[in-house]
C-alpha cells in the first residue's frame, strides 16, 4: 500500500494524474464549504445526473480513441428518447404490457446502434470528416425526434421503465450501478479484447494499422456504433427520470458534455488512448464542479465558465506533455 | 477508355469545381420557388429573408476563413448571443456606438480564440469550445439571463427597419459589403492567400516564409468580429438582446461551408460558395413555409431541421465521390 503510494509520488504526471487529483481537490473543498455535503442525498442527486454523462463519455471516448468524434451523441439521445414513450404509451404495448416494454427498450436502441452505423459508414467508407459525418444527424436527428412527437411533450406514469432512471439496487440508483457495469465491460473490450487492441491501433496510426492488416473500416465503424447505442441508452434514462420526454430538451449540449469529459479523463483528440475509466472521472469532475457551484449559489451561467476554464487546462495539460 | 476523360472532369471539379455544385443547386432551387409560387420573388419576401438571413451569411463567411486555414470555430453563436446584448446595452447611444462596440467585443472574443489555439497551441475545435461556453456564460451573466430591449428611440432600430436607397434594409448592404470586401481579402491580398497556404499544407507555408501563425490570428478575430456583427443584427431583428439565441448557428455555419464546396481540411474554399451554401440552406427554410402556404402538404417546423440534415448529407455525398483523389499528405 505505501509502496504503491511512493510508486505513484514518484509518477506523478499532471496530464495523467491531473484528473483524480482535481477530484480529490473538489471533493475536500466541497467537504469544507459546502452545507450538507456529506448527506445521502447528495450522492444520489450526483450520481443519476451524472450517469448518462458518463456513459455517453465512455462511448465517445472509444471514438476519439479512433482520432474521430461524435457531434451527434445528443440527437441520438433526443430520438431514443422520443421514441420510447411512444412505443410503451401504444396500443400494442397496453395489449401485452411486457413484451412492449421490452420493445421500448430495444427498439430505441437497435435506432440508436442503425445511425451509430450511418455515422460509421460515412466516416470510414466514404472518408468524410467526423465533424461533418456527424454534423448530419447533429442536425436531422433531434428534428425526426420532434417529428415523431410532433413537438410534444409526453408524460407518462410507467413504473417498470422508470425503473431505469429512478429505481435503487443496494441502496443506490440503478443506472450508478448501470455505468459501473459499462465502464467496466469497456475497459476489458479496450485493454483485453482483439477489437479493443485495433481500437488503439488505428488511432494510434491509421496507414499503419491498414498495412498491418487491420480491418480499420470495421473498427471505426464499431466505435461509432457502441457511441450511438450508449447516446441511445442515455436518452432513455434521461426520459426514465423525467417520467417525461421532451424531445428539443433531451441530451441537449450533451456532445459538449460528453466531449470535455473524455478530455479531462485524458483522452487525445489525435487518437490512440482510450482511457474509459478517465471519461468517468472525467463525467464526475465535471457534474461535481455543476453541483459545487451551484450548492454554493454560483449562478449556472458562472459554472459555464468554469466548466470553458476546466476544458482549457484539461487540454494545455495535455498538450505540455507532448512537447 | 474513358479514363482520361474522368480524369480531366475531375480536375475540372476539383479545381474550384467544388463549389461549382452548390451554384447549379442554388439556381435550381430559385428557379424552382419562382415557377411554383407567385410571391417567392416579390420584393416582400427577398427583403425579409434576406434580412433574417444576414446574420448566417456573415457568420458562415467568417466560419469559411477559419475553415480554410484548417480550423473550426465553435463560439460563433455564443459571440453573437453575446454581442447581440451588448448592442442592446449600447444602443441608447445609436447606431454609431452600438455597432462598432458590439464589433469590437466578437473581435476580442476572436483574440482569446486565437490566443488559445496559436499561444497555447490547443486545438481549435477544443480551443473555441470552451470560449463557446465562456462567451455563452457571459451573455447570460451580463444580461442576468434576461433579454434586454434595444432602445426604441435611437437610431439603434433603422439597421434592419429602414429602408437603404429605398431597396432593401441596411442590414443587406452592410451584409453585401462585407462579403465583397472579404471576398477581395481572400482572393487578392498576402493575408488571404497565405490562410489558403496555411490550409493547403501548414509545414510547407512555414517553410516558404510565410507568417503562419498571422494568419491564424488573423482568422480566428475575423471570426470572432463577423459573429459580432451578427449580434447586432440579431438584436436589431428581434428588438432585444438575445442571449439564450444562438444555440447551434456553429452548426449551420459549418454546414453552409461545407455546402458551399470548401473542404474542413482546409486550403480550397471560396467566399462567394459559402454565401451560395448559407442562402441554399436558408431557402430550404423558405421554400418549406411556402409549400405549407399552398395547403397542399403540411410540414411541421420541426421538417426543417430534417431537410437540412439530408441536404447536408446528399452534398456530403456528392463531395466526397467527385472528390476521391490519391491520398495527401494527411492519409
Amino acid at each position: 500500500m505505501t509502496r504503491t503510494l511512493t510508486s505513484f509520488c514518484a509518477r506523478f504526471d499532471p496530464a495523467r494524474h491531473g484528473a483524480p487529483l482535481a477530484l480529490v481537490v473538489i471533493l475536500l473543498f466541497n467537504l469544507m464549504v459546502t452545507p450538507y455535503f456529506l448527506q445521502p442525498q447528495t450522492l444520489f442527486v450526483n450520481i443519476s445526473q451524472v450517469a448518462t454523462i458518463a456513459i455517453v463519455a465512455m462511448g465517445m471516448t472509444l471514438v476519439i480513441a479512433t482520432g474521430g468524434i461524435d457531434l451527434s451523441v445528443g440527437a441520438v439521445m433526443a430520438l431514443a428518447g422520443a421514441l420510447a414513450p411512444l412505443i410503451f404509451l401504444s396500443n400494442f404495448a397496453a395489449a401485452h404490457p411486457t413484451l412492449g416494454l421490452v420493445a421500448a427498450i430495444v427498439v430505441p436502441i437497435l435506432l440508436a446502434l442503425c445511425c451509430g452505423v450511418f455515422n460509421g459508414v460515412l466516416v470510414s467508407l466514404l472518408g468524410v470528416q467526423p465533424i461533418v459525418a456527424t454534423l448530419i444527424f447533429f442536425i436531422s436527428g433531434r428534428g425526426l425526434a420532434q417529428v415523431l412527437t410532433n413537438g410534444n411533450l409526453q408524460t407518462f406514469t410507467h413504473p417498470s421503465f422508470s425503473y431505469l432512471g429512478t429505481g435503487r439496487v443496494l441502496g443506490l440508483p440503478f443506472q450508478g450501478w448501470l455505468v459501473l457495469a459499462i465502464g467496466a465491460v469497456l475497459t476489458w473490450i479496450v485493454a483485453r479484447s482483439v477489437f479493443g487492441r485495433q481500437l488503439l491501433a488505428v488511432g494510434g496510426n491509421e496507414r499503419a494499422a491498414r498495412l498491418a492488416g487491420i480491418p480499420v473500416h470495421r473498427v471505426k465503424i464499431g466505435a461509432y456504433v457502441i457511441c450511438s447505442g450508449l447516446a441511445g441508452l442515455a436518452g432513455l434514462i434521461v426520459v426514465a427520470i423525467n417520467s417525461a420526454s421532451d424531445a428539443a430538451r433531451i441530451g441537449n449540449l450533451m456532445e459538449l458534455d460528453a466531449i470535455a469529459a473524455a478530455v479531462v479523463g485524458g483522452t487525445l483528440l489525435q487518437g490512440g488512448r482510450a482511457p474509459i475509466f478517465g471519461a468517468l472521472l472525467g463525467a464526475v469532475i465535471i457534474q461535481l464542479v455543476k453541483y459545487t457551484l451551484l450548492a454554493n449559489g454560483v449562478a449556472d451561467e458562472v459554472a459555464l465558465i468554469a466548466k470553458a476554464g476546466i476544458i482549457i487546462a484539461a487540454v494545455y495539460l495535455q498538450q505540455a506533455r507532448k512537447e | 477508355m474513358s479514363d482520361t476523360f474522368s480524369i480531366d472532369l475531375r480536375r475540372y471539379l476539383r479545381g474550384g469545381g467544388h463549389s461549382f455544385g452548390v451554384w447549379v443547386a442554388l439556381v435550381v432551387v430559385i428557379v424552382f420557388g419562382l415557377m411554383r409560387y407567385e410571391n417567392f420573388g416579390g420584393a416582400y419576401n427577398i427583403s425579409s429573408f434576406l434580412n433574417y438571413n444576414a446574420m448566417f451569411i456573415v457568420i458562415a463567411v467568417g466560419m469559411c476563413f477559419v475553415i480554410l486555414t484548417g480550423g473550426v470555430d465553435l463560439s460563433v453563436g455564443s459571440v453573437a448571443a453575446f454581442t447581440s446584448v451588448v448592442a442592446a446595452y449600447l444602443s441608447p447611444f445609436g447606431i454609431q456606438v452600438a455597432l462598432p462596440g458590439a464589433v469590437l467585443a466578437g473581435l476580442a472574443i476572436g483574440g482569446i480564440n486565437a490566443l488559445f489555439v496559436v499561444a497555447l497551441r490547443i486545438p481549435p475545435f477544443i480551443a473555441t469550445l470552451a470560449t463557446m461556453l465562456g462567451a455563452k456564460g457571459g451573455a447570460l451573466v451580463i444580461s442576468g439571463a434576461q433579454t434586454i430591449a434595444i432602445d426604441w428611440g435611437s437610431n439603434f432600430t433603422k439597421l434592419g427597419m429602414e429602408k437603404a436607397f429605398d431597396l432593401l434594409p441596411w442590414s443587406i448592404f452592410i451584409t453585401a459589403a462585407v462579403v465583397i470586401a472579404l471576398w477581395i481579402v481572400l482572393e487578392r491580398t498576402s493575408i488571404g492567400r497565405t490562410v489558403l497556404a496555411v490550409g493547403g499544407g501548414e509545414d510547407a507555408a512555414g517553410m516558404m516564409g510565410l507568417h503562419v501563425n498571422r494568419a491564424k490570428v488573423f482568422v480566428y478575430i475575423l471570426s470572432g468580429g463577423c459573429a459580432g456583427l451578427a449580434g447586432v443584427f440579431l438584436a436589431s431583428g428581434f428588438g432585444a438582446g438575445q442571449p439564450l439565441e444562438g444555440i447551434g448557428w456553429e452548426l449551420s455555419a459549418i454546414a453552409s461551408v461545407v455546402v458551399g464546396g470548401t473542404l474542413l481540411t482546409g486550403g480550397v474554399g471560396s467566399v462567394g460558395a459559402t454565401v451560395a451554401g448559407a442562402l441554399l440552406l436558408g431557402l430550404v427554410f423558405n421554400i418549406l413555409n411556402f409549400e405549407n402556404g399552398r395547403g397542399v402538404i403540411s410540414l411541421s417546423a420541426y421538417w426543417q431541421m430534417v431537410i437540412r440534415g439530408g441536404f447536408l448529407f446528399a452534398v456530403i455525398l456528392l463531395q466526397s465521390q467527385l472528390s476521391r483523389q490519391p491520398k495527401g499528405p494527411q492519409g
